[in-house]
């Protein structure tokens, strides 16, 4: 059983480095690689239409358990806090592969979403959308986006 | 194909067995019929078959109500939301919890000490792929074999359990949680059979009903919201819609291809059951996906009331209250039955608060719309519903499907929680008044195309939510009139009110509060007379019993569920500019986790 897991989680991780290859690749123009540059743009409250589409995609898939606004629920984690503490890579490995919490006094699963094509596709404009709420820079609600 | 084919004929076995039981009157049944009757016991998840959550009791009464106080309390042990109620039967009572479902007998003889406890070893990856909250709205009781409880796991299994140790009788499994099918809802235990529905219309299942045989948990009959005239149930020319026959293939005609294969049309709520009639009434929720766009039709059976023949299931009439749904206006809330004035005429009614905002009256015989009026003047999604089509009046503005995908439409109330969710509404046979827990809360909603992955989410839509433009307040607790189809008087509450109601002969209703407190009012007006602050917010039904001659109170607190999602970090920033500036406190500054049973009784 741990095997076949292991292999999907694995399949998974590759199926989304290679996507998220390709979205890094097409992303660049928009927001070039640099340690001071954030890979969000918001003036005006408005956002660049990468992160749009990540807040669109948060209230899909993640909002559910996670809350409005990434700001957490009566069980699910306050993203915008966690963000403040996790890696890139770690927040995205999490997605991928999930995460499981249970013992006496929890039960809290966060399933794996690496087989969820629109999430995996979409994991950096998550990402981004969540970074933006968490740096401050972003606020609540729905957001107008940028002109592409 | 073989066991297909065994299935079928098991099936034929089955119908053909039931038809001549049927025709037999069932001991249990009316025994159970019996037990409903008697007011110091609460035998069914809604009190009666009516689903009326009406008691005749009168000890605590307007009168003596400022004397309640807590009398016992009991920790479940489990963190998560606390819907549904806990069951009495002589001197037992039984609760069960959310996710691991944990099943309590607790002794009234000795103030809640555990007679016994069960509690499911689940696959806890059944967890995440349940929509909002790992939710359980309580057990039912048989009297057969002794007495045997039921409960419907998370993980979709149906377990018979004697009533008197907790050990298991038998176990059967009714759907599939790769693919997202997860079991939330009471189950109905109607003569010799149990029935339950099936939750995860945000996974891309399809919506069905069915009955188990108690004697031994096999299937009797399985309907579905969608499909083909014989999965449905459907008689072409018997079933009725507004009166009139169904015709053929009512449910494919209105979905493009197969996409009716993935739905939705859950039946995660509530089932009512006429005996005279030997009808049975529940209501179907949201199409998948949230993105309307993408699945063009009527999309039925999906946001219907179901009214089927309790012995083999055959649909005897339907109605569709939100057609090509734009909102997710889940249609699954309790079904009330009640003989009651319409427009002054004495009527074998159905009355049904539905998400969509609308009090629907139905004469429960035939079908046929009586009434439809908005119970929170909020509504706005629609004008009216037409009485001949039976179809809502659409405002474009206010349907993100008319004004098409990516594209964010504004202020639409009410939002997805509906003016009313699950949480059921209480009816007083003695003033023909209903009391109605809601929900005042409106959003933007954004629809977009999404892919369907078995166990994955199949939503498409992204909102936002808040309180109606100028107010402050997220929830109303209502006395409506079906009579007059008009608000009798409305209480606002500060966050959505997501508890059961009680109404009692004595004059009272109770209801919970998502910041924790029981409140009893007076049913002409609606004025205070009791409240107590619980350990957790209450999304748990209210119900009441006697014990050595004396009247109590009992309430699940703990919260969760949909509400703890929306809510828990408040809706909206303070300063939003929504009209409403410093309106709105987060729900988690006022309560915490954690599930405890509070009794409420009299002082002597």
């Amino acid at each position: 059983m741990s095997r076949t897991i292991l292999k999907i989680a694995c399949a998974s991780l590759i199926a989304s480095a290679a996507i998220a290859a390709h979205h890094a690749a097409g992303a660049t123009d928009a927001a070039p690689a640099s340690p001071q540059k954030k890979p969000y743009t918001v003036k005006d409250g408005k956002v660049d239409i990468n992160t749009y589409h990540g807040y669109l995609y948060y209230g899909d898939q993640c909002m559910r358990c996670h809350g409005p606004d990434g700001a957490g629920s009566s069980y699910a984690p306050n993203l915008t806090e966690s963000l403040k503490v996790m890696t890139k890579e770690q927040v995205e490995n999490t997605i991928i592969n999930g995460r499981k919490h249970v013992d006496s006094s929890n039960e809290k699963v966060m399933p794996a979403f690496g087989t969820n094509e629109d999430v995996v596709e979409n994991m950096d404009n998550i990402y981004n959308y969540l970074l933006a709420r968490s740096d401050g820079a972003l606020g609540r609600g729905h957001p107008e986006h940028l002109d592409p | 194909m073989n066991s297909k084919k065994s299935v079928l004929a098991m099936s034929a076995c089955m119908l053909a067995g039931s038809a001549v039981l049927g025709s037999a009157p069932s001991l249990a049944n009316e025994e159970l019929s019996k037990l409903s009757k008697d007011p110091s016991q609460w035998v069914m998840p809604l009190g009666n078959y009516s689903s009326q959550r009406y008691s005749e009791l009168t000890q605590i009464n307007t009168k003596t109500a400022k004397s309640l106080h807590p009398v016992w309390t009991f920790s479940t042990g489990v963190l998560r939301g606390h819907e549904g109620g806990p069951l009495v039967i002589g001197d037992m009572m039984y609760v069960s919890t959310p996710f691991p479902n944990t099943v309590f007998a607790l002794s009234l003889k000795d103030a809640g000490k555990i007679a016994w406890k069960y509690e499911p070893k689940q696959d806890a990856n059944v967890i995440p792929v349940m929509c909002c909250d790992t939710v359980n709205r309580g057990v039912s009781y048989t009297p057969d074999n002794g007495g045997m409880i039921f409960l419907h796991q998370a993980d979709t299994s149906l377990v018979a359990l004697d009533a008197k140790t907790g050990k298991v009788v038998w176990n059967i499994k009714d759907g599939d949680p790769g693919k997202g099918e997860t079991g939330t809802s009471a189950p109905l235990v109607v003569k010799d059979k149990v029935l339950i529905g099936i939750s995860g219309g945000e996974f891309g299942m399809r919506g069905r009903l069915t009955a188990y045989n108690i004697k031994d948990g096999s299937k009797a009959w399985i309907a579905y919201s969608e499909g083909t005239d014989s999965e449905l149930k459907f008689d072409p020319q018997k079933t009725t819609v507004m009166g009139q026959p169904v015709g053929a293939d009512s449910s494919l005609k209105t979905w493009k291809g197969d996409q009716y294969k993935n739905g939705g049309g859950a039946t995660w709520g509530w089932i009512s059951y006429d005996p005279s009639l030997n009808m049975i009434y529940y209501g179907s929720g949201n199409p998948g996906t949230w993105n309307p766009t993408q699945r063009p039709g009527d999309n039925k059976w999906s946001m219907t009331v179901f009214a089927r023949d309790a012995d083999t299931g055959e649909a005897k009439w339907v109605y569709q209250m939100t057609p090509h749904d734009q909102w997710d206006y889940d249609g699954i809330n309790e079904m009330i039955l009640a003989d009651v004035p319409v427009h002054g005429k004495s009527t074998k009614a159905l009355v049904h608060f539905d998400r969509n905002g609308f009090a629907y009256v139905l004469d429960r015989v035939n079908g046929k719309l009586l009434e439809a009026e908005k119970y929170d003047p909020a509504v706005n999604w629609a004008s009216k519903i037409d009485m001949a089509s039976g179809r809502p009046v659409l405002v474009d503005q206010f349907g993100p499907g008319a004004q098409g995908a990516d594209h964010n439409t504004k202020n639409v109330c009410p939002a997805a929680l509906g003016s009313k969710d699950e949480q059921p509404a209480s009816y007083s046979p003695k003033n023909h008044m209903f009391f109605v827990p809601t929900n005042h809360v409106c959003m933007d909603y954004e629809p977009f195309k999404v892919s369907y992955t078995a166990g994955q989410p199949y939503v498409g839509a992204t909102l936002s939510m808040y309180p109606p433009q100028g107010q402050n307040n997220l929830g109303n607790f209502i006395a409506y009139d079906v009579n007059q189809g008009k608000i009798a008087w409305s209480d606002p509450e500060t966050f959505s009110v997501w508890s059961g109601a009680l109404a009692t002969a004595g004059d009272v209703v109770a209801y919970g509060t998502l910041d924790g407190n029981l409140k009893v009012v007076d049913q002409k007006t609606g004025k205070l007379l009791y409240k107590f602050k619980t350990p957790s917010g209450i999304i748990g039904n209210i119900n009441t019993y006697t014990y050595g001659g004396k009247q109590y109170l009992a309430v699940l607190s703990g919260v969760g569920g949909w509400a703890g999602i929306g809510m828990a970090a408040g809706l909206s920033e303070d300063n939003a500019g929504l009209g409403a500036v410093g309106a709105y406190k987060q729900l988690s500054n006022y309560t915490q986790l954690g599930g405890v049973l509070t009794v409420f009784g009299l002082s002597n």
